[in-house]
């Protein structure tokens, strides 16, 4: 299986590649992908220089182009579709059909990968995608059991990527309306989940409240391992009792699941975290490295390393394995 | 194996209490030398922080008696030691000396140092990670700026504290170096 690990700079693609990535994905300083956060992303001249020290190394670089282009601004999602393609992407990420009409027209020798945001759950789904585009590449959303996922690979020749480590959006990807709900922008449209530009931080007495878009979403008491301020792992008071409604403030670490995932059929295994920094690259990437070699070995495979780099300071399997159900 | 991120190696109090009546001059010197390197080695950071370059940030280590203002003006970047914080800031970040000199080498994640409590932020979040960002991708070195700055002494005193964290780091299980070869844990 291939491992894909994230880059949000020049800088975190050479660690990832240095690390033991087969292919890093990473995106443009702009809203045409789904971390558009300050200080973070790629000029043309940079993902180029980028390719270019991956392919020295033997390792790919996938661009990601999914977010759901504006009206009247399809320009600049069709600029990064051509900028990507010329600076030698060995694939692009997209979730918008129109951009993948766009790719397989313009550029029908390019790799097409269909991006988590746009939730392709099922075998009907993927098929569209293939026959239609092309499309090489699934990468299915977090919420498949691994059975689930085992079926999906039985019924399309259409390569499977999912996630196996690092932040985890509970919801279907590209339909959550959470973020937009709090601050009127969005990972789908703006490439943002819970924009750092509508959040605060208080602290009082050791306890520190977040707010997003002026509501509270949680408050961690003194030395409670805090989250990021995303609704969906907001803790909030309902008529039943005070919790966690949605998630857990955990991250997913599938590191145990690997040959459940390998028997299921999986091409490839993507990491979380362009937002990230380069210690935590090293460390995800090296620690996965680690973990498919145990895997090809026969050795058991290392669990919980990597809990100190998750959201929560704590880790769980997701929707992988649906205890609740 | 994973750095832990949780806290703290700060400094014992006493190191705090023998710093407090030492005057800030000769540090605001040697800090203004030091900024002056790394803008002068790392001419993006100013790329990366984008609108946010101009902000005036508040460093706090919490483990020490002064605090730092960072002024990230593209042409004028100045770093100014105080005794506390002033008010009006756009954005602090405060934490072990450590933690904040980790997340800007490169040994630590500031999200983890952020969900451990180890390190806090107030302000405009934005900015906090346009720095934080800007910092990281440039992989700023500070010890060896600051080394750099004292010459054959300083030398010395980077290869100590290099020796001191790497050897803290080899007994504690569950650590590892990473980065430019910092220790990488300092429970």
């Amino acid at each position: 299986m291939e491992l894909i690990c994230p880059a949000g700079t020049p800088s975190s693609l050479r660690t990832a590649v240095d690390a033991g990535a087969d292919a890093v994905y990473c995106g443009f300083r702009n809203e045409t992908n789904a971390r558009n956060f300050p200080g973070l992303n790629f000029s043309p001249e940079e993902l180029a220089e980028g390719v270019t020290y991956a392919h020295r190394r033997g390792a790919k670089v996938l661009v990601a182009i999914n977010t759901f282009p504006r009206a009247g601004a399809i320009g600049l999602w069709h600029q990064a579709v051509d900028d990507a393609v010329k600076a030698g992407a060995a694939a692009l990420i997209l979730c918008d059909i129109g951009l993948m009409a766009y790719t397989a027209e313009h550029y029908p020798g390019t790799r097409l990968h269909v991006s988590v945001q746009a939730a392709a759950a099922n075998v009907d789904a993927i098929r569209f995608y293939v026959e239609r585009f092309n499309a090489k590449r699934v990468v299915l959303p977090r919420v498949l059991s691994v059975p689930e996922i085992a079926a999906i690979t039985r019924g399309t020749a259409c390569e499977v990527e999912v996630f196996v480590f690092g932040g985890l959006c509970v919801m279907a990807e590209g339909r959550c309306s959470l973020s937009s709900y709090a601050t009127g922008l969005s990972p789908n449209m703006n490439g943002v989940c819970s924009p750092a530009s509508h959040v605060a931080y208080e602290e009082q007495h050791g306890t520190i409240t977040s707010r997003l878009g002026g509501f509270t979403i949680n408050k961690f008491g003194s030395g409670e391992p805090a989250a990021y301020p995303t609704l969906c792992k907001g803790r909030f008071r309902t008529d039943l009792s005070t919790g966690y409604i949605f998630e857990d403030p955990v991250s997913l670490d599938a590191a145990t699941l690997l040959p459940g995932l390998r028997d299921a059929g999986v091409t490839a295994l993507k990491i979380e975290g362009r937002q990230r920094s380069r210690a935590y690259i090293e460390n995800v990437v090296r620690s996965f490295r680690e973990a498919l070699s145990a895997l090809d070995e026969g050795r058991p495979i290392p669990a919980g390393m990597l809990r100190p780099l998750s959201e929560g300071q704590s880790n769980t399997l997701g929707a992988y394995r649906k205890t609740w159900r | 194996m994973t750095p832990s991120h949780t806290s703290t190696a700060a400094f014992p109090a006493f190191v705090s209490a023998a710093l407090r009546p030492l005057p800030l001059g000769p540090l605001q010197l040697f800090l203004s030398a030091v900024l002056r390197r790394i803008v002068r080695h790392h001419p993006r950071i100013f790329d990366r922080l984008g609108a946010h370059a101009g902000k005036r940030y508040g460093l706090a280590p919490s483990d020490l008696p002064f605090a730092f203002v960072l002024h990230t003006a593209p042409h004028a970047p100045r770093i100014v030691v105080v005794r506390s914080l002033p008010e009006r800031l756009d954005a602090r970040i405060a934490g072990p000396l450590r933690a904040l000199i980790g997340m800007a080498d490169g040994s630590f994640d500031g999200d983890a140092l952020f969900f451990s409590r180890t390190i806090a932020v107030e302000g405009n979040i934005e900015a906090v990670l346009a720095l934080r960002n800007a910092v990281d991708d440039a992989g700023v070195d500070v010890l060896r700026e600051g080394a750099a700055v004292l010459g054959p002494l300083g030398q010395f005193g980077e290869a100590l504290m290099r020796h001191q964290r790497n050897r803290s780091t080899a007994d504690r299980p569950g650590s590892t170096a990473s980065g430019s070869g910092e220790a990488s844990s300092w429970n």
